[in-house]
């Protein structure tokens, strides 16, 4: 038990934030706190991404660098692309939340949820 | 040039997005016909794609020249230039929609063309991370597209649709890293190589990068019961971009189902674990009874339209879950068919409303006689969505139920018959208050009809509560053909189908034994 949490304390960390992400993003009124709930949950998944591609006394893959075990470089590259994804989507998130907060003059769901079927 | 068509299909649409933002710089209102002239090209490529594929067989293309499983493949074969044709046709087509309708902002159009950039990715590439990159792509766009709906709920639609599209493009995202954990490699047919011989198709690792892809991708696809972004997102948005992304959004992302099921998970994968075959059909039976179901409480006609294709997409995953080649033949039919059919019935809605400024179920009474270019339109393609032969909705689901018998998946069978009488019950109301109840004010019956092609749009307005919103939009020629147009190819796809079988017998057994 005590082996696998000081081994794998990475897995924790990342189910950790999946769990608040998905929280924060399905339980909190506030529109706001919901996209920050889903880039919560988005950065879990890049960690575990980028620890697959760990390993233990690794090296950057640069050549001349010395070194006899190199660390992958495609899960890093891969979350590079998947975090401008992530950023895109948060800045669309925010200005549609912008427009919502000038039009309903609230960004609390459930005050929405009564002006929205009105 | 002919070996640089699959990403041509790319490139055209990102550069062609550019232009309507540059150009309206210096010129106003120069969106629309940038648009159309690189839709024009677009239409053009993905069609000598298709001769080429249907005479040379499939084609594959290595970006930058990076030798695959290194390098981004992109692969055409016989299933993704279907679907390519098809998103550039249907875009073509609802342009000529968006003509009168709008919006008429050049950067709705830079959207436009973004949008279709990432369904042609989505459908060409052969590489499982690239397919999430275009995934976001297109999500970003279709999101963005969904905002610029007249009334401030629009927002509010395309926020929702953005917080559980996000999520279900990162649990894919999840998934596609387990496959890399499991396998070190993302190309398509190089993970089919490796699974099932290097690792095993039941290692926790497959079976979960299985469950979370395919999880990620229903929600996309808008399978009950994480469909709930979809009603609003379609009933919310603007006519042009409901009729847009009811056609090829969850198309798309069906297919890309398919492209995951089969190009990387292989039938094999099935054999190996029956549980995943019996949960995908299990989703797939439920959303077919649900989402019938939710349509038929509906009151509101886009929302029903909506809800009917949950229903509708449950057939089409019913008939990858079965996975004989006679199911995902129907499969195919039936995502292309629904294409047509929704999209057409979509836009015949937004006319409706237009027009007559009828958009709940009950202002349809006698539409048949104030606007009955659209009423004849909504009836034959809901009739064919029921599977009324020759319609194409009868040929989809005639394979579909045909391959399930054959594969014995009795209860399968059962809810597949039973769809039919689902859909009948959302369509035929419709139908029948079309043609056959008197409108309720019967002053207004003496009105003199106009055809919904017309300038008189406000004459055959019925006066009171109706007009709440919408009704005095012009309704243009443009927009009728497109409607006609899709109630056409709705019926003489269906016959169409067995000339093509062969064609697509050949593509679907490539797939299926890779």
């Amino acid at each position: 038990m005590i082996d696998t949490l000081a081994t794998h304390y990475n897995y924790y960390a990342v189910v950790a934030l999946l769990g608040i992400g998905l929280y924060v993003l399905v339980e909190s009124n506030n529109l706001v706190k919901k996209v920050i709930g889903m880039n919560v949950f988005q950065t879990g998944i890049f960690m575990f991404v980028i620890t697959t591609g760990y390993v233990d006394g690794g090296v950057p893959p640069v050549l001349g660098e010395g070194g006899e075990v190199y660390v992958s470089p495609l899960p890093h590259v891969l979350i590079l692309t998947a975090i401008v994804v992530g950023v895109a989507l948060t800045a669309v998130a925010l200005a549609l939340i912008v427009r919502i907060y000038s039009e309903y003059g609230t960004l609390d769901e459930e005050v929405l949820q009564r002006l929205y079927h009105d | 040039m002919i070996d640089h068509l699959p990403v041509l299909l790319i490139a055209v649409p990102i550069v062609g997005a550019t232009l309507p933002l540059l150009v309206g710089l210096a010129a106003d209102r120069t969106g629309w016909p940038l648009a159309a002239l690189t839709l024009l090209v677009q239409a053009g490529l993905a069609t000598w794609l298709g001769v080429a594929v249907a005479t040379g067989g499939a084609v594959s293309y290595e970006v930058g020249g990076f030798a695959a499983p290194y390098g981004i493949e992109l692969v055409v074969d016989g299933l993704s230039v279907a679907v390519v044709v098809l998103v550039a046709v249907v875009a073509l087509g609802v342009l000529a929609y968006a003509r009168r309708a709008g919006p008429h902002t050049d950067t709705f159009y830079s959207q436009y063309l973004l949008l279709v950039a990432g369904l042609s990715g989505m459908t060409v590439t052969g590489d499982v991370f690239n397919l999430y990159v275009f995934l976001e792509i297109t999500g970003l766009a279709a999101y963005g597209l969904v905002a610029t709906g007249d009334r401030p709920s629009a927002a509010v639609a395309a926020l929702k649709y953005l917080l559980i599209g996000t999520v279900g493009a990162s649990l894919y995202l999840f998934g596609a890293a387990y496959l890399l954990t499991a396998t070190g490699t993302l190309n398509m047919a190089h993970l089919a190589e490796l699974l099932g011989t290097e690792v095993a198709y039941d290692s926790t690792l497959v079976v979960t990068a299985f469950g979370l892809m395919v999880g990620g991708l229903a929600v996309k696809i808008a399978l009950y019961p994480v469909h709930t972004w979809q009603p609003d997102a379609y009933s919310r948005a603007h006519d042009t971009v409901s009729v847009l992304i009811s056609a090829l959004v969850s198309t798309v992302a069906a297919y890309a189902l398919a492209r995951v099921l089969f190009s990387v998970f292989t039938v094999r994968f099935f054999e190996a674990v029956p549980a995943a075959q019996t949960a995908l059909t299990v989703v797939a039976a439920v959303s077919i009874v649900a989402g019938s179901v939710l349509a038929v409480s509906q009151s509101e006609v886009q929302r029903m339209l909506a809800y009917s294709s949950v229903s509708q997409f449950g057939l089409v995953v019913g008939g990858f879950g079965v996975a004989t080649p006679a199911a995902v033949i129907g499969g195919v039919v039936h995502l292309v068919g629904h294409a047509v059919m929704k999209g057409g019935l979509f836009g015949a809605s937004g006319i409706v409303r237009r027009a007559t400024g009828a958009a709940r179920i009950e202002e349809y009474d006698g539409l048949a006689a104030r606007a009955p270019v659209a009423a004849a339109a909504v009836a034959v393609l809901a009739l064919a969505m029921v599977g009324v032969p020759p319609g194409v909705g009868f040929v989809g689901k005639w394979y579909i139920v045909l391959g399930a018998l054959r594969a014995e998946s009795w209860g399968l069978v059962a809810v597949l018959l039973a769809s039919t009488v689902l859909t009948l019950a959302y369509f035929a109301r419709l139908v029948e208050r079309m043609y056959f109840t008197p409108p309720a004010g019967a002053d207004e019956a003496h009105e003199p009809t106009v055809t919904d092609g017309g300038e008189a749009s406000e004459a055959s307005r019925p006066s009171s509560e109706r007009a709440s919103d919408g009704g005095a939009d012009p309704v243009s020629l443009g927009m009728v053909a497109l409607v006609v147009a899709a109630a056409v190819l709705a019926v003489a796809l269906g016959p169409a189908v067995p000339a093509f079988e062969g064609a697509i017998e050949g593509a679907i057994q490539n797939l299926l034994n890779p």
